[in-house]
């Protein structure tokens, strides 16, 4: 399996649904907590595995805003992996998500100097990196009904801008929606090959405008016939 | 399947359902609690709002329950220690209530109108304007005159509903999609589900916005308008429409009052009225007949466009005055470019896109229905295009009449209730206006004889003595604002502060935060707060009393505080006498239910109503014999009936024969336990032929009235044309048969704006201060993952944002040499705020704006001194008068608002920046730190937020971490 998310940055609001549902999830999940440093005080800073980025693309009046949900990609070339010198950062045999073993990180950084992506957040508290675990205290919970089976982040999206599922199956939700709406990673030229993809906005044609009626134009009442409509 | 620890411990958690409260949306949540301590909070997939998805700030409640800004413990402001100093001693609530009580019992036997009411986003009015009726005071309101009762009030006198909670487009069948102006705040889940909706179906989205935040980010098309013209922009486009003759002429006779024959003799007392029969019923020119007639009957023929004599009166159809109006040159596409900034050729084209989606996209439902008068159809007209609107049309002093001219359009495309249009939501739509007149008179220990609000229809409701004096506190329903649904809670405490029309007692407030982001001139405001006479040394306002969770900015001007219970510990009902949670096609309402116990002495202040109110001997809470008839508030919301069979909910009633049944029955002592049961919310879905043109349709309408949702099954008729507002512009002309203004300025307000059709005005401040020296609009709104939240400044979302910045366009900026992240002065003609400035492009070039309530008081919130807030941020309601700009005429001490509903038109705002000298950085304004309040905790330096006592991990096995190579070893 090669799990992994699908982002539409086509109804993508930049709400922030996902990346509060998200530490909501996580702080309580399997590498938590993730902790809040001056929660109350100037320029607080906590632990968060998913932010999204704002920008605008394009000068005014022609600009367009952008919102960019970014977490861990689950990268198939995950050089996070290859530089830990204590073997705590690992990509899953069976599932291909990248976790950080919390009990052997020493937090020296090295894996977040490697990601192009800025996936991997240090816990200053705990002295051990953090980052998503696409929900994997979620996705294999028995307890839970199938559909509640994913991670925090893809249930809770208001605009349903978040897929979660298996690359590795070309049926899939995630593949098939990669298919049909050109899906693409983020920066595949770096060479990590991300498991996320993005989904490019739609592009909406020009649509029809209603003609003028044959001797409209009208500019005056009285050019009106009345139609005989029964009330 | 993969091999992973077992994370959570099903055994020791517990899961309860009720209802969102970290904004007003009213969306499901399921809890799971563990020990004690919130495990997670997510949507309730069942849930007809929010349908399991959940917000950033829904996401965020833990915080909100965490949070250290919580109130423990009952307090009363120290004896000669000043409001606003913080100085206060815990008491117990015994002590509390009995204080309130004895104050309250003294007003109540003496001038019950003394107490001045007022609540913030409540979302129990029902209960709040009961407990202020059976007070018997008429100075009540909730925080809407604030808010967006522009967008209320056209809507009811309109088309009998209206957006948000009155009303939402049809996110499964619309094909074209307005939303005009800052709309993002309302609704919060439901257009984020509804955007994506139409978006995959490939259906438009246009935002109409002078900023592209938000939604717009998402829109296919983005028209930057200038704010305060989207009135001309909307009667632009119909302009366009009557032009090329693109209306729908079926929907227009038959659902609307177009064809009404009104009574021409300008000049005349009567003119612009309808002509009506001996019975009252308003005429039509009968095409066959070539007669007036009663143009409520079915089967008639009526002329749209009619201008002759009628029954010996000269007389016009609205449609003709509507034509005439809007076809008029004044409000072309190429007259109104230069006003909105909109392109002329885009005005015409998106009233065109409009149109095609209208009337060669139509959508037609298979289904009999039957019509008011009792004809069968056999299917539902179609016209997919939809609209939404809030605060941004809304907060400026045109809003009403801007609001108007959107549903005119709607009308015009025949879009409203119809498959695809803009849908009511039960209990609406109602009569035009609601039949609800708002009490006037007030007596000793008596309830009032009718609701503190309600909706005007002519000037003798208007609440006024004979002088042509306000009555309330907040001159509602005057002069002023003759038609301010909502009252004008921005008023009250500058009212209050000069005595006029009188001084009261007691300012009682209910999570409003009123010194601070929910007020007008915040700066003055909390000087008044404090004021006291100079003679006498007594407070201006003698008592202020407020009931919040959290330490807040208005609870430190409080002389008594009673903290209120959070939204997870407490009961609730989200009512269909209130704002329920209905949607198009199925009425429901909810409730909330403690989910965690509360570990502080604080008291929900649904319970703190039932008992003051019980203590005081409200009839209402009074059995016959004197003594209490409610135990607390679970009792009185299971067993009090506003009408009978008709209660706060409305789910598990019991019906003769005792069986459980919906909307309507008698009180059932398992109604609590029944929501509990089912999820924490009701809900009856319509039958097919009843969720369409409910206006028109007879099983709906009866239905509706069987539910107590509307008083008549008649046909609601569209109001195009307000003889409303006609009877006030007579009146203002001196030609009406009842009360006229006696004031200049009152006459010139009735004539020039109470139009019975909508006519552009530029809004008001605009025309009261020099537009050149004042050349930027601004503007507020409030960003997703804040927006409609209103306490407990939170952990995890002040991490998005914790300082605002004043927006402006890039090149706009650069041509004034000011530099992104620098450091101005934004100057109003009301006062200067310093602020740090960020470029944008996503800006029209006249406007700035800004994240509104992100900045807060230092202390408050549990914020420690130096926090961003405080700080670096800012609020823009310093810049913002609560009345006019001066200019040494009658209208200096008139509120800033719209003339005709009392909204506050702090969208109105005019400013100047010009670039701080000396290198001055932070924030201006600044305000003294607060204390925390005795029985605060500390606010925490590290948050290690976890809800396991053990939290269970997930490792990596030796084996693996020797026996894996690189990650780069299986590239092919």
């Amino acid at each position: 399996m090669k799990l992994g998310l699908v982002i539409d940055l086509d109804v993508c609001v930049g709400c922030h649904a996902c990346t509060v549902s998200c530490k909501q999830w996580n702080t309580s999940g399997a590498t938590g907590p993730l902790t809040d440093l001056k929660p109350y005080d100037e320029d607080p800073q906590g632990v968060w595995f998913n932010r999204i980025r704002h920008f605008e693309v394009g000068d005014s009046p022609n600009s367009k805003t952008v919102n960019m949900p970014m977490s861990c990609m689950h990268c198939e070339q995950a050089d996070c992996v290859d530089v830990c010198p204590t073997g705590a950062s690992y990509k899953r045999v069976e599932d291909g998500i990248v976790l950080i073993d919390q009990d052997k990180c020493m937090g020296c950084n090295y894996c977040s100097w490697a990601c192009p992506y800025g996936a991997r957040e240090l816990d200053r508290d705990t002295g051990t990196m953090k980052k998503c675990t696409l929900c994997i205290d979620r996705i294999y919970d028995e307890n839970l009904e199938e559909i509640d089976r994913q991670p925090s982040c893809v249930i809770t999206c208001p605009s349903n801008a978040r897929h979660f599922g298996d690359f590795d199956d070309p049926e899939s939700n995630v593949s098939t929606l990669v298919r049909q709406r050109g899906g693409h990673q983020l920066m595949p030229e770096l060479g990590y090959s991300p498991t996320n993809h993005y989904l490019p906005p739609r592009i909406m044609k020009p649509m029809p405008t209603a003609e003028a009626k044959p001797g409209s134009l009208i500019s005056s009442v009285k050019k009106w016939v009345n139609q005989s409509v029964s009330r | 399947m993969s091999t992973v620890p077992k994370f959570e411990d099903p055994d020791k958690q517990s899961v309860k359902y009720s209802t969102c409260y970290m904004c007003a949306c009213r969306c499901g949540i399921k809890v799971t609690v563990e020990d004690k301590k919130i495990r997670y909070i997510e949507g309730n997939r069942d849930h007809p709002v929010n349908k399991g998805v959940l917000c950033a700030k829904g996401n965020a409640g833990i915080m909100k329950q965490n949070s250290p800004a919580k109130l423990t413990t009952p307090l009363l402001r120290k004896k000669g220690s000043k409001r606003g100093d913080g100085e206060y001693e815990a008491i117990s609530m015994g002590q509390a209530l009995d204080i309130l009580t004895a104050r309250l019992r003294n007003i109540r036997e003496t001038d019950p109108k003394k107490l001045a009411y007022f609540t913030g986003r409540d979302q129990m009015q029902a209960l709040t304007g009961l407990w202020a009726s059976q007070f018997g005071t008429i100075n009540w309101a909730s925080h809407g005159g604030f808010c967006s009762v522009n967008m209320a009030a056209a809507g009811l006198y309109t088309t009998g509903f209206s957006f948000w909670e009155f009303g939402d487009p049809d996110w499964d069948l619309t094909k074209y999609f307005m939303m005009w102006g800052v709309a993002d705040d309302h609704a919060s889940n439901p257009i984020k589900i509804g955007l994506e909706k139409l978006k995959s179906r490939g259906a438009k989205f246009v935002s109409i916005n002078p900023t592209r935040t938000g939604y717009q980010a998402i829109a296919d098309e983005w028209i930057g308008i200038t704010p305060g013209t989207d009135m001309q922009f909307a009667l632009s486009m119909v302009h366009v429409l009557l032009k090329h003759e693109q209306f729908d002429w079926e929907f227009l006779i038959r659902y609307t009052n177009s064809a009404y024959l009104t009574v021409n003799t300008p000049g005349q007392k009567g003119d612009g009225l309808f002509l009506r029969d001996d019975d009252g019923n308003p005429l039509v020119w009968d095409m066959e007949q070539e007669k007036a007639v009663n143009g409520k009957l079915p089967d008639i023929n009526p002329a749209l466009f009619y201008e002759g004599e009628a029954n010996g009166k000269p007389v016009r159809s609205a449609m003709v005055i509507f034509a005439d109006t809007y076809l008029d040159d004044k409000y072309s596409p190429e007259n109104s470019a230069e006003i909105t900034g909109i392109p002329a050729d885009t005005i015409e084209r998106l009233a065109l896109e409009m149109a095609h989606v209208a009337f060669k996209e139509t959508i037609e439902i298979e289904q009999e229905w039957t019509d008011y008068a009792g004809r069968k159809h056999d299917k539902f007209i179609g016209r997919p295009v939809s609209m939404h609107a809030m605060r941004g049309v809304s907060a400026h002093s045109n809003g009403f009449q801007a609001c108007r001219a959107i549903h005119f359009v709607q009308i015009l495309l025949g879009s409203v209730d119809c498959p695809g249009g803009h849908l009511a939501k039960p209990p609406f739509p109602k009569p035009i206006p609601p039949p609800l007149k708002p009490c006037k008179t007030t007596k000793p220990n008596t309830p009032l004889t009718s609701p503190p609000l309600g909706f005007p229809t002519c000037p003798e409701d208007l609440v006024i003595d004979d002088d042509g004096k306000p009555l309330r506190i907040d001159k509602a329903f005057s002069w002023d604002a003759p038609l301010s649904n909502h009252g004008l809670m921005h008023m009250v405490i500058t009212n209050a502060y000069n005595g006029d029309p009188y001084p009261i007692d007691t300012l009682m407030m209910f999570m409003a935060n009123m010194s601070w982001n929910s007020t007008m001139n915040t700066s003055q405001v909390r000087k008044m707060l404090s004021a006291r006479d100079e003679e006498t040394g007594e407070h201006k306002i003698p008592f202020i009393v407020v009931s919040d969770a959290y330490h807040s900015e208005i609870t430190n001007f409080a002389d008594l505080i009673i903290p209120d219970t959070t939204y997870l510990e407490r009961y609730d009902t989200i009512s269909m006498l209130d704002r329920p949670i209905s949607e198009p096609h199925m009425a429901g309402d909810a409730i909330r239910q403690p989910i965690l116990e509360t570990n502080r002495d604080v008291m929900s202040w649904q319970e703190v109503q039932i008992e003051v109110g019980s203590r005081l001997g409200f009839p209402v809470f009074t059995n016959k014999d004197g003594s209490r008839k409610y135990k607390g508030y679970e009792d009185f919301v299971t067993n009090w009936q506003a009408a009978p069979g008709i209660g706060l909910l409305a789910g598990w009633r019991l019906d003769e024969d005792g069986n459980e049944t919906h909307l309507r029955g008698k009180p059932n002592p398992k109604q609590w336990e029944r929501y509990k049961e089912n999820g924490a919310f009701m809900q009856v879905p319509f039958t097919p032929e009843r969720r369409y043109y409910r206006h028109a349709n007879k099983d709906y309408l009866e239905w509706a009235k069987g539910n107590g949702w509307i008083g008549s099954s008649d046909q609601i008729v569209m109001e195009l044309y307000s003889e409303t507002l006609q009877k006030f512009n007579l009146a203002g002309q001196g030609l009406y048969d009842g009360p006229m203004p006696t004031e200049q300025h009152h006459k010139d307000r009735l004539t020039k704006y109470f139009t019975p059709l909508p006519e552009f005005y530029t809004p008001l401040e605009q025309t009261r201060i020099d537009e050149e020296e004042y050349p930027f609009h601004a503007i507020n709104q409030r960003p997703m993952f804040m927006y409609h939240s209103w306490d407990s400044q939170n952990a995890w979302l002040r991490q998005i944002i914790s300082q605002n910045f004043m927006y402006i366009n890039r090149e706009q900026a650069e041509s004034m040499g000011i530099e992104d992240k620098s450091w101005v002065w934004v100057e109003s003609h009301n006062g200067k705020i310093r602020v740090q400035v960020k470029h944008m492009e996503g800006c029209v070039k006249n406007t700035v704006w800004t994240w509104n309530a992100i900045a807060k008081q230092s202390g408050a919130w549990g914020l420690k001194k130096g926090s961003n807030e405080a700080k670096d941020a800012f609020l823009m309601n310093h810049l913002i008068s609560e009345l006019l700009p001066k200019k040494g005429d009658a209208l200096d001490n008139v509120t800033n608002s719209d003339p005709i509903t009392g909204q506050a038109a702090w969208y109105d705002l005019r400013v100047k920046i010009y670039p701080v000298e000396n290198g001055e950085t932070g924030a201006y304004p600044q305000f003294p730190d607060m204390k925390k309040m005795p029985g605060m905790e500390e606010s925490p330096d590290i948050l290690r937020y976890n809800a396991h006592e053990h939290p269970v991990r997930i490792h990596r096995s030796m084996d693996d971490v020797l026996k894996r190579g690189s990650v780069h070893d299986k590239k092919k």
